[in-house]
Order: C-alpha cells, then sequence, then structure tokens
C-alpha cells in the first residue's frame, strides 16, 4: 500500500486528493494535511466583505468530507519536508504540527511514497509597513478579503463607512498593496461591489472611491492584459478596464508599491518615480504572496530548503529558471508536470508551485524597487494543475516508476474568469473572461501572444447569473456530492 | 419622449485619463441588464466558456 501525502486543502488540494483518492480506491492512501477545519470558496469572499453573503455561505467543514471519502485528513500545518528520510531510515517523511483535532500543538512525524505540495500561499502582510501587524497578521489600519474571516471584518468596517458616508464625505482605497502583488481581480471585483452596494445604500456621492495598483495598465491583471474581439478589432483590455472604472466613477494609480501604511493615510512610488500618499477612511489592499516557510532537509540533517524551494518559497518544478530576459521568454519555460526535478516523488501544484518567471513584464521604479504583477496560478488552472498531478502519481503507483506523467502546461490552458462588479438577480453585472493560453505564447499566436477565437470578454448581468451558479456548483462539487466529477475545473 | 442617461459622460474630463478611453452609451448600458438579451448571451458565454474548459483538459 502506497501513501501519497498532500499538503494543502484548497482548492488545488482538495481537487488533487480527492480524485487521487477516487482513482486509488482503498488498496492506497491519501492523507490530507491542512492547518484549516473549513474549506473556502474564496471567489465568493468578496460578496462577504460588502455583506451580500455569510461567512457559512462560503465555507463548509472538511471533516465529514474526507470521512465520506476515506481519506485521512489531518488538521496540522506542514513544517518541514525530509525527502531522503532520516538516520536509520530512508523512507522520506514530513513532519506535522497539529492546530486542531484535539492535538494542538503536537507534532509528528508523517512518511510518504508521494508528496503533493499545494500548501498555496502565505499571505506576505508584513512585505509593506503597516499592512501586517509584525506578527504576519493582516495590521490594524486596512481590511482583506483574502480569507472568510478577513473578509467578514471588511463587511463590518464597510458598513461603518457607509454609516458615516450618509452625512458626511468618505474616502475608499481598494487595490493591491505591495509592488509584487498577484490577485489584481479579487480587488477589481472588490472595488466594483462596494461602488454596486453604495449606490443601493444612496451614499455614493459621499464616497470617494480610488483605486491603487502595480499594474503598468489598467486591465493586465498580472497576465500581460489580453485582447478581446470586438466591433471588427482586436481591442486591448485596457481599454475595456479603464472604461469601466470611468463609468463607474472610479479614479486610478497605476504602477504603484505601496510602500508603508499608517492610520488613515498611506506611501506610495510609481514607476516614473513619483511619489505620492492617499488618505482614506477604509482601505482594501492586497498582500503579496510567499511560500508558506515549509523547510526541507537532507538525511543527515543538513539544510536543503535551497535545493526544493526557490528564494521566495514557492517548490521548484520542471520548468526553466534560468535567468533572461523578458525578450527571450518562453511559453516553454513553463513547467508541465509539475515534478521536482530532484526528488521526483515530490509534485507542487496550485499557487505553491515556483513559476519560471512574471507573466507581465517586469518593471522598476527609478530607485530600483520592483513594481509589477507577479503571476496568478489560481482558479481553474490550479484546479486542472491539481487533477493532472493526481492523474501523473496515481499511475506512477499503479504503473511504477517508468509511468508516463501526465501534462498541464499553463502555456497550453484557457482559463475561464468571472469577475463580479455587483451583485444581484435582476441589476448584477459581472465581466466574463476566458483567456487562451493563460501564459501568452508569442511565437504561436504572434502580436498578441493568444488565441483570439477563445480569448473573449463581456460584462453584464448574464456574467453575475454564471458568477452565482458556479459558487454553488463548486461547493457542490468540493462536497463531493453526487456526480461531482462530471463538474469541471 | 424618455430623456438620455448622459451620467456617465460627467465622469470624463478633458485631458484628464478618463478623456483617453471609451465609454458605454446609454443603449449598451441598458443591454448590459435586459434580461431577454442576457438570457441569449448567458447561452452564448456558457458555450463559449465550455469550449475552452474542453479545449484545456
Amino acid at each position: 500500500m502506497a501513501r501519497l501525502v498532500v499538503m494543502g486543502g484548497g482548492v488545488s488540494g482538495h481537487t488533487a486528493a480527492t480524485f487521487a483518492k477516487k482513482w486509488l480506491g482503498n488498496d492506497h492512501e491519501v492523507v490530507v494535511v491542512t492547518p484549516n477545519s473549513n474549506w473556502n470558496w474564496i471567489p465568493s469572499n468578496i460578496w462577504v466583505g460588502v455583506g451580500q453573503m455569510k461567512k457559512e455561505d462560503v465555507v463548509f467543514p472538511l471533516a465529514p468530507v474526507y470521512a465520506k471519502a476515506g481519506i485521512d485528513y489531518r488538521q496540522a500545518k506542514a513544517v518541514s519536508i525530509h525527502p531522503e528520510g532520516k538516520e536509520g531510515s530512508d523512507k522520506p517523511f514530513i513532519t506535522i504540527e497539529y492546530t486542531g483535532q484535539g492535538k494542538e500543538g503536537q507534532t509528528e512525524e508523517l512518511e510518504y511514497d508521494y508528496l503533493i505540495n499545494a500548501t498555496g500561499p502565505k499571505l506576505n502582510f508584513d512585505a509593506t509597513p503597516g499592512l501586517g501587524d509584525g506578527n504576519g497578521q493582516l495590521g490594524p489600519h486596512t481590511v482583506s478579503v483574502c480569507t472568510a474571516d478577513h473578509a467578514v471584518h471588511a463587511s463590518s468596517e464597510l458598513k461603518k463607512v457607509f454609516e458615516k458616508a450618509k452625512t458626511e464625505k468618505q474616502k475608499i482605497v481598494v487595490g493591491t498593496g505591495h509592488g509584487m502583488c498577484t490577485c489584481q481581480g479579487a480587488a477589481f471585483e472588490y472595488i466594483f461591489n462596494i461602488e454596486h452596494e453604495a449606490r443601493k445604500a444612496g451614499v455614493r456621492d459621499n464616497l470617494d472611491i480610488q483605486w491603487i495598483s502595480n499594474e503598468s495598465f489598467l486591465g493586465d491583471f498580472g497576465i500581460g492584459g489580453l485582447h478581446i474581439k470586438r466591433g471588427g478589432y482586436a481591442a486591448s483590455s485596457k481599454l475595456f478596464a479603464e472604461s469601466l472604472f470611468v463609468e463607474r466613477g472610479v479614479n486610478w494609480t497605476i504602477g504603484a508599491h505601496v510602500k508603508k501604511v499608517e492610520e488613515g493615510r498611506l506611501e506610495y512610488i510609481q514607476l516614473d518615480g513619483t511619489e505620492g500618499e492617499m488618505e482614506f477612511d477604509f482601505a482594501m489592499l492586497i498582500p503579496p504572496f510567499a511560500g508558506v516557510g515549509l523547510k526541507a532537509y537532507g538525511k543527515d540533517g543538513s539544510d536543503i530548503t535551497d535545493t526544493i524551494f526557490a528564494p521566495n518559497g514557492f517548490l521548484k518544478v520542471d520548468a526553466d529558471y534560468t535567468p533572461k530576459p523578458y525578450e527571450e521568454w518562453k511559453a516553454s519555460d513553463w513547467p508541465r508536470t509539475y515534478q521536482n526535478p530532484t526528488y521526483k516523488n515530490i509534485f507542487a501544484c496550485g499557487i505553491a508551485f515556483a513559476p519560471p518567471h512574471l507573466i507581465s513584464k517586469p518593471m522598476s521604479a527609478p530607485d530600483g524597487t520592483p513594481i509589477n504583477p507577479t503571476p496568478p496560478r489560481t482558479g481553474m488552472p490550479s484546479g486542472i494543475i491539481g487533477k493532472t498531478v493526481a492523474k501523473s502519481i496515481v499511475d506512477l503507483i499503479k504503473h511504477g516508476e517508468g509511468a508516463k506523467l501526465h501534462e498541464a502546461s499553463m502555456a497550453e490552458m484557457g482559463a475561464a474568469c468571472v469577475a463580479s462588479a455587483g451583485k444581484g438577480f435582476k441589476d448584477g453585472t459581472a465581466a466574463a473572461l476566458t483567456v487562451y493560453p493563460v501564459v501568452p505564447d508569442f511565437e504561436k499566436y504572434p502580436g498578441i501572444g493568444r488565441d483570439l477565437d477563445y480569448t473573449f470578454g463581456e460584462i453584464g448581468l448574464a456574467g453575475h447569473w454564471i458568477k452565482h451558479i458556479l459558487h454553488y456548483m463548486f461547493i457542490y462539487k468540493a462536497q463531493l456530492k453526487p456526480g461531482w466529477t462530471l463538474i469541471p475545473e | 419622449m424618455a430623456s438620455v442617461d448622459h451620467s456617465i459622460e460627467k465622469h470624463v474630463k478633458a485631458y484628464e485619463p478618463s478623456f483617453e478611453t471609451m465609454v458605454p452609451t446609454p443603449f449598451v448600458k441598458f443591454m448590459r441588464t435586459c434580461i431577454l438579451w442576457q438570457i441569449i448571451r448567458f447561452i452564448i458565454i456558457n458555450i463559449k466558456m465550455l469550449l475552452v474548459v474542453k479545449k484545456s483538459h
């Protein structure tokens, strides 16, 4: 009997673990190690953050689902990987520290035959002074929608601002809290949901809503923007994004790295060296992501973290990590199997794998401060990669080490994305987008890097209906209810 | 005769970034939440998304 250990129970890890268990059956063991007791459908956190959903609507307990699936669930955080075993044993293992199940604080060694790192990101609030509390958590000056609890807090703070806006002007800032952030899409959704709710509450005229982000142009979204066929033209996402901001009366500051956050104000520097500050009564700033800080040790106890992980803490996989300028980047730099090159029984999926480089063009301020979005690895690609990795490991277990690995390169994979711009059955809107491939391939699609027949986008009520249906569909799928495998990632 | 909604144009200011992009006309805005039209778009968008999902798996 082989044992697959999956570190992380988010979209990618949960997908990998549940499919692996379905395909392996009871002949082999699947263990999930995650510090969380709940699964969270993160894309709907923005609706919790504006009070349109409750926390209970976007989370469910993992334990009963894993019990039903026959998956061994450990509510614990992974601490270190020991891919060569230890003195007296060649069996690889990880060390974990329990965060629940009545064993809080206890540590344990967990042996594995195959390991998937799907730990997701560390929300690195402390990368920006004042954005964090100095202990790695969200600081007191801003709010976040990165977790369901953060979103609940954001909603209660937003209510206070709306209440004050009934009688006085209020300033709202939403965007990215550092020059190296990803997930602009979540901030984009949140700012337009705030604007939508403000109109419904009759306080819009008293709100000054500002966008700040590290994108060099609106509509970059960390994927270098995209082009859409419209009116006989292949039009840039910049036009559509700017159009929406103007339509909804939201001003923007882009190419910005937030240097510092204090109570009611922030300081930033832009790509052209301009320095400025913004005052706010309410701010939601996405933090940069980093690896969760896992360590790795050799058989003799030596630190081999640098062998397994990239400097940003994400796991090295079969990508081409050779440093090269933007002009020399190729689609083939991107990983296909997500297997660690040193330890072939270790894989990564979702945000936890180290991308070879950015997707957006690297840029910096005159003082050298890097200001560029980092590559998104969430949503549909995250699920597809998780399932692909599970397939490979199942084949390795069933057919031996010679089994061919399955492939899912982000440079050959599309993504469907629905970005909410306001919730409501009759007056809601969302931008429904597809992009193919996620990572532009300028050799295959010269000029714009993507297939225009499969890359499209439009905003409207239909997009909102789709986003709302997806909310229920993916929670249904994650709960492994009848027919769950028929719902695509 | 119904009045034309110029509420969007009020956000545009000459020689500012808002002046350099396109803005939707009242007709385009109306169609975004027109139930009948959006039912049609719902079907079309779903088909387009399913094609991308199929191509990506």
